[in-house]
């Protein structure tokens, strides 16, 4: 039951994970005002980081498969109706908390208190999911299920259209941004 | 020039730049791709299998634990020690650069709802506990849909994005209403 990872993976995943904690602290999402100050669009660092870093990534990600250095991604299933009430479900328990799952516990190692509660509440909530998950399988899970598929698997387009379209949708996000900051709530 | 280290706050394209990369490193070296809240699944199976552990593993294991944490996935997986990782690298971030908060009750909370630290912190429990159940319906958070599964173009991972944006705004507005962006930083 409390099997571990081998020594490389467990060492390479607590390393991964110190330079995400430090970076999301540097990038200021580890703050309850930051988060929900996205939600209420008068603080727009949550977009500029995850914009940034998807279209970075995508770039990175897309041309190390181009380049044969990996040799398959890591696709999570397309079960629309699970992934879009998960999503409407999340997005209220995120905001009333102010922090994600990651920022919170990223909040909690920079000292905020209020974060461990909803930690605990993260880890109450995974119980009550798992006692409910027999039903949800076969009621909600197995609805709209698309499979592990990406843009170019339903288009059949390549997938640097995406890229293309990810960085020019990002561009005009962070022009609309600079404007907006120009224009602060007061 | 000033040490990187000490500053409290780094660009945040720049740490969106760092991200992005991160994930490259993950999935080159690792085969694993950044995400946080089936750790919070592992915690609950732990804390679980403390007191019930057939319930968590063997042969008559409640479904979700059995799917959760496997041969494949072991109890102390990857993802846990980056978990533990992002609490450790936040703590150094901000024991460096000085950026401690202490906050029991946010001053947007307290505007809204009262400076009293019990109720913040059964909110937080709450929250946490949908924003859990909402991530784990959904298969992945802000980090494993929102970063890893945007990064690649999966369709799940934009419906996520998309469902839980709407819906953090609307939460916001109807948790502090257009009076609140007033607020966000008390």
């Amino acid at each position: 039951m409390f099997g571990i990872d081998p020594l490389w993976l467990s060492a390479g995943g607590l390393a991964a994970g110190f330079v995400f904690g430090f970076l999301l602290q540097k990038g200021q999402v580890s703050k309850y005002r930051v988060i929900v100050g996205q939600f209420l669009m008068v603080d727009h660092t949550v977009l500029k980081i995850m914009l940034t870093a998807v279209f970075v990534g995508a770039v990175g990600i897309y041309g190390m498969l181009a380049l044969g250095l990996i040799d398959h991604l890591l696709i999570k299933p397309a079960l629309l109706l699970g992934v879009g009430l998960g999503g409407l479900i999340f997005g209220v328990g995120m905001t009333g908390l102010g922090y994600c799952p990651g920022t919170g516990v990223a909040a909690a190692g920079e000292g905020s208190r209020h974060a461990w509660f909803g930690i605990l509440g993260g880890v109450f909530g995974s119980m009550v999911f798992a006692e409910a998950y027999p039903w949800l399988a076969t009621h909600v899970l197995d609805v709209w299920d698309f499979g592990k598929v990406t843009f170019s698997d339903l288009t059949g387009l390549s997938p640097w259209v995406f890229v293309g379209l990810l960085g020019l949708g990002a561009a005009a996000a962070f022009a609309l941004i600079r404007r907006a900051e120009q224009h602060p709530v007061t | 020039m000033t040490n990187p280290f000490a500053a409290r706050k780094w660009n945040p394209y720049l740490v969106g730049v760092g991200i992005g990369v991160l994930s490259w490193l993950s999935f080159l070296t690792m085969d694993r791709s950044l995400g946080t809240s089936s750790s919070f699944v592992h915690v609950a199976g732990l804390l679980v299998g403390l007191v019930s552990p057939s319930h968590v593993t063997g042969a008559g294991a409640s479904a979700y634990y059995a799917k959760e944490v496997s041969e494949k996935t072991p109890m102390f997986d990857w993802q846990m020690f980056l978990v533990l990782g992002v609490f450790l690298g936040a703590w150094v971030s901000s024991r460096t650069s000085g950026d401690r908060e202490r906050e029991a009750v946010p001053g947007l909370w307290a505007w809204r709802f009262g400076a009293n630290p019990a109720l913040r912190y059964a909110a937080a429990f709450a929250f946490g506990a949908v924003m859990l159940f909402g991530a784990r319906l959904a298969g992945g958070c802000t980090s494993g849909h929102g970063i890893s599964g945007g990064l690649q173009f999966a369709l799940s991972s934009w419906v996520f994005f998309a469902t839980f944006f709407a819906s953090g705004i609307a939460t916001a507005f109807a948790l502090f209403g257009s009076e609140g962006r007033r607020h966000v930083r008390d």
